[in-house]
């Protein structure tokens, strides 16, 4: 057993990935051993930096996207690393089209083993351009498969996992958990985490709360605080975004009779929404009160630390929202 | 160059030219007979660069194809019978009906794909160009992309990092000088296309696109030159195209004369002459085999029309292995 961060945790997961399987490489921008990726997630694989399989790419979305899916396409397994996730803009149509649409439009004649890397989430005065949350919006692009971690734990197992999918997979790296230095223990053993498995991060018999990425921390301290006045909470982690692991949410939502779903991200077309539809849509009648959601609001993340507060979703919105429930 | 190419190679460049053109012309009437879903985007005039180009390619190369692409892979080897099918949307077609014209594929010959958003192929080439390297085999990888794509950020990414990482892609123009309703002259300030590869540092080399023998020439020196690790080369062959952007639009944009001139430059029968001089073919022989042409398109037609339609609970498979 090691305690590791994120960033070790998501270096640990490649490293081993990489000494399994020689068609699996690396490529991306600033990834190479001056900065190993740039919030140091590339870091910890040490020496292998130095190797051919982890290529530096120039600064060049398409580009890189679009060889990670002509690599893919004659054999090989692409790690395809961008930076911050609203980059993902750049090279859209290649993620959106050529990647995701291929298995499809060629009647099951290509495999598309891709994994995109891109950190994503608000909080350390990067504004709007690099603080996004976008998985609401990405996880309506069919073919493509959605990893958001909240532990180090779950980060080595899904790593492992979507590498291995033969179906692309976008792993989404929450920079406020590395910055915040949240840690795990680590068997020493290898363990593989499926997609499309939820987690309870913590059970409860009063409210379900569905939290995602950093908010599953904020989720956690308020339950604590909410024990304190008998409310006992159920945290469910979805931890994959697509495969979206409905029934663990839905009996959660039995057991308790009431939601509230707590995502990062602008209110509409969100994944908060997405979860709220499905609950309503195929579970109302365990439902003992309205569903409630805590999101961020319909606006690009601010860059002055007091706004990005007000823009953030919290611990105190979710306590609120608790106890306003019936 | 020609000179040493044998006859039956050169009897398979003209017999494969004419069996593209007679898959399209056939493709045109059943569009125009309603039998074909969506839109075709037709290479009449083109069949010169497609042929020249596979016909330099080694049997485990790669290549990107694009919406105007039925001929890459008519000479890389596909049965046009699936080809058809999918084009009519059936079950029999290569896609299972699936993906249609701007999205034919198959890995078997090398065949990366098709792409309906322009230029996609040219960052989808260096990636398999990559994978070759990474895994140190010789393999070479054929871009084909039209005049249109030159504009587009995929184009700059996709030469920049070939070049940068000195990848074996061959990049070929297919220079028709029409982007949809858009010319070359109004979307670009260049005299010659070809000076854009002086902007990654890579050779440019310009080349009549209606003579499959100098397409064939210049694209076996660049092959020659990508295998051996000295990295892509950027070809522009100079083409026209005889029919519209796609099937049914107007064309209001084309001068007077302009499309009786591209037929005028027509690359078959240009080839054929060349054929009869060079002693290759009698005309006997090319009239045989545009029949032969005529007769095997004729039965891939009945194979398409006669192919069922998927079955509705296909909608629902393949978005995921």
């Amino acid at each position: 057993m090691k305690t590791m961060t994120f960033n070790q945790a998501f270096a640990s997961a490649i490293a081993e990935e990489m000494d399994r399987d020689p068609t699996i490489f690396i490529l991306g921008e600033d990834i190479g051993k001056h900065w190993g990726g740039s919030i140091g997630e590339f870091r910890d694989l040490g020496d292998r930096l130095d190797s051919e399989k982890v290529i530096q790419t120039p600064v060049s979305e398409v580009a890189i996207v679009g060889a990670a899916i002509g690599a893919a396409e004659v054999g090989m397994r692409p790690v395809a690393y961008l930076m911050f996730c609203e980059f993902m803009g750049v090279c859209m149509s290649e993620i959106m089209n050529a990647m995701c649409k291929s298995r499809y439009m060629t009647g099951g004649r290509v495999k598309m083993p891709v994994t995109l890397v891109a950190h994503c989430g608000a909080g350390v005065g990067a504004a709007g351009e690099h603080s996004s949350s976008i998985e609401g919006m990405l996880s309506s692009i069919v073919g493509l498969k959605i990893v958001l971690p909240s532990t180090p734990y779950d980060v080595k197992g899904l790593l492992k996992a979507a590498i291995r999918e033969d179906n692309p997979v976008l792993y989404l790296h929450h920079k406020l958990l590395v910055l915040d230095g949240v840690k795990s223990d680590i068997p020493d053993e290898e363990y593989i985490i499926p997609l499309g498995k939820a987690d309870i991060k913590r059970e409860g018999s009063d409210v379900t709360v569905v939290a995602t990425a950093a908010m599953v921390h904020r989720a956690l301290s308020a339950a604590a605080k909410l024990q304190e006045n008998g409310i006992s909470i159920e945290v469910v982690d979805p931890r994959t975004i697509v495969p979206l692991d409905k029934q663990t949410i839905i009996d959660s939502v039995e057991k308790t009779g009431r939601l509230v779903v707590m995502t990062e991200e602008p209110r509409t077309g969100s994944v908060g929404a997405m979860v709220s539809a499905i609950v309503a849509e195929e579970a109302f009648d365990l439902l003992d009160a309205p569903i409630r959601r805590i999101s961020a609001p319909d606006a690009p993340v601010p860059f002055s630390p007091v706004l990005e507060k007000v823009w953030l979703p919290n611990e105190d919105d979710l306590i609120k929202a608790v106890t306003e429930i019936d | 160059m020609a000179d040493e190419l044998n006859r039956e190679k050169l009897t398979w460049m003209y017999v494969t030219m004419v069996r593209h053109r007679a898959f399209e012309n056939q493709l045109l009437e059943l569009y125009e007979d309603g039998f074909v879903p969506g839109h075709i985007h037709l290479s009449q005039g083109q069949e010169a660069i497609s042929v020249g180009a596979i016909a330099a390619m080694r049997s485990d190369d790669y290549f990107t194809s694009n919406h105007r692409g039925h001929g890459h892979l008519i000479a890389r080897g596909e049965k046009p019978e699936r080809m058809m099918a999918e084009l009519l949307g059936k079950s029999t077609g290569l896609m299972k009906g699936k993906g249609g014209s701007m999205h034919l594929a198959n890995l078997d010959f090398g065949d990366l794909g098709a792409d309906g958003v322009l230029g996609t192929g040219l960052v989808i080439a260096p990636g398999a160009a990559l994978a070759a390297k990474l895994r140190g085999t010789d393999q070479v990888t054929l871009c084909f992309f039209g005049d249109g794509c030159i504009n587009t950020a995929r184009f700059h990414e996709g030469i920049n990092l070939a070049s940068a990482f000195k990848l074996s892609v061959v990049f070929i123009c297919e220079n028709n000088t029409w982007a949809e309703a858009t010319s070359i002259y109004y979307s670009t300030n260049l005299t010659k296309v070809t000076d854009r590869a002086v902007g990654y540092g890579i050779p440019g080399i310009a080349v009549d696109g209606n003579d499959v023998l100098a397409v064939y020439e210049v694209v076996t020196e660049a092959i020659e030159r990508a295998r051996n690790g000295d990295g892509p080369t950027f070809i522009e062959c100079k083409t026209c195209r005889q029919r519209g952007h796609f099937e049914g639009e107007l064309q209001t944009y084309r001068a007077e004369g302009e499309i009786e001139e591209c037929k005028r430059k027509d690359p078959i029968p240009r080839f054929k002459k060349k054929l009869i001089e060079m002693g290759v073919l009698t005309e006997e022989e090319a009239d045989r085999i545009e029949q032969e042409a005529l007769d095997e398109m004729a039965q891939v037609v009945k194979f398409a029309k006669e192919s069922p339609f998927p079955d509705p609970e296909e909608t629902f498979t393949d978005v995921y292995v």
